[in-house]
Formats: C-alpha cells, sequence, structure tokens
C-alpha cells in the first residue's frame, strides 16, 4: 500500500530549544504507527505537530500526496475532517454531556438531522460500551470510559487517520487491554491508518504494525520498523532495551 | 566524635587519610579545602575509608568535592570508599540524556534588571498591544462571521454565560454599590454641610453613581468574578486539551469559547450598571437623610441632576469596560500555560490585566467627554 503519511525532515523545537530534529518516516495506509521512545523525548510534541497545533520550525507533513504544512487554514480544515483525533486526558468537552459532544463533529460537518444524529450517536456509543450514557458529563464517567467516549467521538465521521496520545495512560492494566483491542478492532474494521504515541510495551506488541524510536539523547529517529523485528534486530543497544523491558543485552541473545 | 575518627599521615609525596568510626551530618565532617590547603610536593592522595561504619550524603559530598580538587591540583587519588558511598559516587557521575546547558537554546528567564531596561520594557508594551489588537481582530472577525450565519457559536452558552455574569451577581453588586453611594455621600456631607448645602449631596452621588462609580465598580466586581472565572475555565480547558480538540473539530475557539462570554458580559454589565446606580443613589439618600433632608427632597434633587447625558456616559463606559474585562480574562485563559500553574497565572493575569485596561479606558472616556464637552 502506498503511503498515507509522509513526514520529511520535520524538526521540533519550542523557541529556540530543539526537541526533535530531521525525522523523516512514512506511514502506510492501514498500519497502526506507533511513535515511541523514553519519557520526555518529544512523542507527543511530534503529534502535535503532525495535527498543526503547533508549528515546526522546519519540514513538511503529507497526508496522501497533499502538503499539510503549507495548506491554506480552509484546506486544513477539511483535511482535519478526516482525521479522528483522541488526547491523553479523553479532552471531551466539560461543559457538554456525552451526545451533544459526539454530536460536535455531525453538526459541523453533516446535514443529519437531529434524529439520524441520535441513532447514529446511539450506535457509536454503543461500539465503545458506553450505550445508554448519553446525557451524562464526562466528570460523572471513570477515566477510562472518557477515554472510550472520546474514541467514540474520534469515529462519528468514519476518519481515515486516527491518532492517539498515549490512550492507556493512567489505565489498569485489563482497561488498557481492552482499549487496545477496541483500537485495533476498530481500525480494521473501518480500514482506518492509525498512528499513536505510546511508550507502553504491552499496547506496542499488541497492535503496532510499524514503529519509530525517537531517542532522548541524540534528539533524534534512531530507528523504524515493525516493533518485534526492532526488538531482536535493532542496530542500536538503547533501541532494543526499550523494547526489552531495559535488559536488552539478555533478550537479545547478548 | 572518636579520638581516630580522622588520622592523616603524611611525607613529602604521599598523604593518607584515614577515616573511621561515624561521618555525618550531626558527627564528623571531612573537609576537603582544609585537607589540602597546602599540598607542598605531594603527588599521590590516598583516601583510606574502609573502617567507616555510619555515614550520609555528606560524606558522598565530600568524596566527590575531594575528587574535584585533588583533579585540579594534579594529585593523583586511591580512593578507598565502604560500598554504599561508591555506588553512589558511581551514580552522581553518570549523567544520562543531555545536562540542561548543552542543550540549544537553554533557560532564557528575564532578570530583573533586564526587564526594567526601557528599550526591553517598550518592547514588551508594543507586543502587548500588537497581541491584544490580534485577540480583538480575531473576536470581531469571528462575531461578523456569527452575523453573517457562518460562524458556530452557540445560543444556549451565550444564554448560560449571561446568566453567570448577571443575576449571579446581583448580591455583591448590591452590597458594594449601596456602599459606594453612602461613601460619596458622606464625602460630600462633610465639605457641604459647611456651607448649608446639603441638599446637594444628591446632585454629588447622582452625578458621582452614573458617570463614574457605576460603572466602573460595577466592572471591577466583574474583573474578580466574572473575567477571573473565564480565565480558570478556558486555562483549565487548556490543560485538560479541550482546545485542542475544539480545533481539530475545525471549530475556532475564538467563536466557540471566547465569543459568548465576551457577548454575554457585554449584553450584562450596562445592566448591573444600571442596577448599581439605583442602589448607589439610594445609599446617598441614606447619608442625606442623616443630614435632616427628608426623602421626597432627596428625590426631587436627584431628578434635577439626572441628565441623560450622565446615563449614556455611564452605560458606554459599562459596554467598554465589559469587553474589556471579558477580552482579558478570555485572552488570559486561552494563552494559559499547559499545568495548574499556568492556570493561577492566568487567573491572577486576567485580573491584574483588566484593572489596567479598566483604568486606561476610563480615563480616556473622561478625557474625552471633557474635549466634547459631555
Amino acid at each position: 500500500m502506498g503511503a498515507a503519511i509522509e513526514v520529511t525532515d520535520l524538526t521540533l523545537a519550542y523557541g529556540e530549544r530543539v526537541i526533535q530534529r530531521d525525522l523523516t518516516f512514512t506511514v502506510a495506509a492501514g498500519d497502526v504507527f506507533v511513535i515511541m521512545g523514553g519519557s520526555g523525548c518529544g512523542k507527543s510534541t511530534l503529534l502535535r505537530n503532525m495535527l498543526g497545533l503547533e508549528h515546526p520550525a522546519r519540514g513538511e507533513v503529507q497526508y496522501d500526496g497533499h502538503s499539510y504544512t503549507s495548506a491554506s487554514p480552509a484546506r486544513q480544515r477539511q483535511m482535519r475532517m478526516n482525521w479522528g483525533v483522541t488526547f491523553q486526558q479523553g479532552a471531551l468537552i466539560s461543559a457538554m454531556t456525552l451526545a451533544e459532544n459526539l454530536s460536535l463533529p455531525l453538526e459541523l460537518y453533516t446535514s443529519m438531522s437531529a434524529g439520524e444524529r441520535a441513532d447514529l450517536i446511539s450506535l457509536k456509543l454503543s461500539l465503545v460500551g458506553l450505550e445508554g450514557y448519553q446525557n451524562y458529563f464526562p466528570s460523572e464517567i471513570s477515566g477510562g470510559m472518557r477515554k472510550r467516549a472520546a474514541l467514540a467521538r474520534a469515529i462519528m465521521l468514519d476518519p481515515e487517520f486516527l491518532f492517539f496520545d498515549e490512550p492507556s495512560a493512567g489505565l489498569d492494566p485489563i482497561s488498557s487491554r481492552r482499549l487496545d483491542d477496541l483500537i485495533a478492532t476498530l481500525a480494521e474494521s473501518m480500514g482506518a491508518t492509525v498512528v499513536m504515541v505510546t511508550h507502553e510495551l504491552d499496547s506496542i506488541f499488541a497492535i503496532a504494525t510499524q514503529s519509530i524510536y525517537l531517542d532522548n539523547e541524540s534528539r533524534t529517529l534512531l530507528d523504524q520498523g515493525p516493533p518485534l523485528h526492532l526488538k531482536t534486530h535493532s542496530e542500536h543497544a538503547v533501541v532494543r532495551e526499550f523494547l526489552n523491558r531495559g535488559v536488552a543485552e539478555a533478550a537479545a541473545g547478548g | 566524635m572518636r579520638d581516630d575518627a580522622l588520622q592523616i599521615t603524611r611525607d613529602d609525596r604521599q598523604m593518607l587519610v584515614v577515616l573511621r568510626g561515624s561521618w555525618s551530618r550531626e558527627t564528623s565532617h571531612l573537609d576537603p579545602a582544609t585537607l589540602l590547603a597546602d599540598i607542598g610536593s605531594l603527588s599521590t592522595l590516598k583516601i583510606d575509608a574502609s573502617e567507616v561504619d555510619d555515614w550520609d550524603s555528606t560524606l558522598v559530598q565530600a568524596a566527590i568535592a575531594l575528587r574535584a580538587r585533588a583533579n585540579a591540583q594534579d594529585l593523583e587519588l586511591l580512593e578507598d570508599w565502604p560500598p554504599g558511598v561508591s555506588k553512589l559516587l558511581v551514580l552522581a557521575d553518570a549523567v544520562p540524556g543531555a545536562r540542561p546547558e548543552d542543550q540549544q537554546g537553554g533557560n532564557s528567564r528575564a532578570t530583573l534588571w533586564s526587564r526594567l531596561d526601557p528599550r526591553v520594557a517598550s518592547r514588551a508594551v508594543g507586543s502587548e498591544v500588537a497581541n491584544l489588537a490580534e485577540f480583538v481582530g480575531a473576536l470581531v472577525l469571528s462575531g461578523l462571521g456569527l452575523v453573517t450565519g457562518s460562524g458556530r457559536g452557540r445560543f444556549r452558552d451565550f444564554l448560560y454565560f449571561c446568566y453567570q455574569t448577571g443575576p449571579n451577581a446581583l448580591p455583591i453588586i448590591s452590597l458594594t454599590s449601596f456602599l459606594v453611594g453612602l461613601i460619596l455621600g458622606y464625602l460630600g456631607a462633610v465639605q457641604l454641610k459647611q456651607f448649608g448645602a446639603e441638599i446637594y449631596v444628591a446632585d454629588l452621588v447622582t452625578v458621582g453613581v452614573l458617570r463614574e462609580m457605576g460603572p466602573l465598580m460595577t466592572a471591577i466586581i466583574l474583573a474578580g468574578r466574572t473575567g477571573a472565572a473565564y480565565a480558570a475555565q478556558l486555562g483549565t480547558m487548556r490543560v485538560n486539551e479541550e482546545v485542542d480538540a475544539i480545533e481539530i473539530l475545525g471549530v475556532s475557539p475564538m467563536e466557540f469559547l471566547v465569543l459568548p462570554r465576551v457577548a454575554a458580559i457585554i449584553v450584562m454589565t450596562p445592566l448591573l450598571t444600571l442596577f448599581a446606580n439605583v442602589l448607589g443613589i439610594l445609599g446617598g439618600g441614606l447619608v442625606s437623610s442623616g443630614l435632616g433632608v427628608t426623602p421626597l427632597q432627596y428625590w426631587s434633587e436627584v431628578q434635577v441632576a439626572l441628565y441623560p447625558s450622565h446615563l449614556v456616559v455611564g452605560l458606554v463606559k459599562a459596554v467598554l469596560f465589559g469587553a474589556l474585562v471579558g477580552i482579558a480574562g478570555c485572552r488570559a485563559g486561552l494563552n494559559s500555560g499547559r499545568n495548574s500553574e499556568g492556570v493561577g497565572k492566568a487567573t491572577t493575569e486576567a485580573v491584574v490585566v483588566a484593572m489596567v485596561y479598566l483604568i486606561i479606558a476610563d480615563a480616556l472616556v473622561n478625557i474625552t467627554c471633557q474635549l466634547l464637552d459631555i
């Protein structure tokens, strides 16, 4: 399959402080692509730059062959219709009920009637196991439920791209595993390309088909490939160590 | 401290330092500076601390200082520390990742002096004015978008914020405006009584409250109450990434979050000001009645002083002040840092900036009215 996302020479910086430099990689259509690396290496910053929430110091991001970085705001908005994004905390709008949160993308981008919207909201909530919670506010449900509700909002418009920022952060192992399975199932059945930031090894091995490793020390992309391959065959000890829970040499056979 | 805790033997070439017993904060302290004050022709320093049986971090700190000093003075150092100290020394030496100063850019916190520099200060004022103009411009464009039908503000939010800003503020506005009317009355009474002109307290209070104190006190209360609340709400939404989520959905936070809030405060401030005016005049009435002026006399004198122009100037100020408080609050909230400290700072900024805007705007309106003879 062709490249759905192409990142070229991307340099991320806050003011003069460089976070990551010269990142070049491609995400193929249908991949579950994981951005991994140690804490504070700039994984979430990379995602925010890919989403246009922050502007890269240099470089370009293309979706389906069209540059996003240099597109006009109107065009960017149009491209974003193809995206579903969930943030670390879920980022549901706290002043709105779950139904209103889910209804928002439909109101913005479709001309569906209120009844049609309610039916679709009901379907998406049942997909993430939250049927019946339409009238709850985000503060009235648990953290895991909020993340699932955010996932439901992200898939309201059947997006081509799904982005996740540390989806399982703060969840217990069972909820975390269920969320991973849910993401994998939804992405596969909808044919979406998934880009996920995480350092949870269980998530990485469970669902990732491709990955990149961002290094904290050299501040650039150290290696890329399927995580299971990198676990044993990465040229870089630090990548093997990361994927083997800090016991690289023993697990990688020396 | 044991007598043999520190034992030093030296010859021309070598110094042997033996440590024993307890080396901690409360007991003995090893001072490398004293130890190596006069090294003469020494070439080797040997530390034997293998018999130390109780130590804490001060010994590790002393060991690090000793290494640095020995290195600076070109001494060969042979060390034998307790196993725990050796492990901590290895940890302290190993620095994973880059140190802060190795990173590009670095920490550019401005010092007090640099901020007092007139050039720096004028640049700061310039950028503040530019940011404010940009924010107001974006807000006006969003407002126009709403009028032309392409916007996405929510009318329900507007009504909710009207309720929060207006009716909910009535008790505190009542109290402050009544007391301000009372204070104005007393101020005037003290002077006017000397001329037997107590009746004119009514004029002073009416003009003072309508033109100045009504709108200003209302705006100050709203800055502390509503402006700060706006900053805290939007700041928290920033921390929770709700603002990002709204942007990703393709909605401008300006239309969706700022516009309903600023519109609500612009609508509610003149209404609250009218209410404050009435309470202020009543406060003045209470003072007058203490001076022997009957309520009827007071009321008829109030009517004499109540020119429509006073009321209009006051209400124009109220609209302007409401907009400024709303803008200061929303701008601080949207620009908040992504942590709890950022929300706190945004709230403070909302109130402080609103106060500065209010005073400057009030002065400008008064000067303009003076020039136009209104």
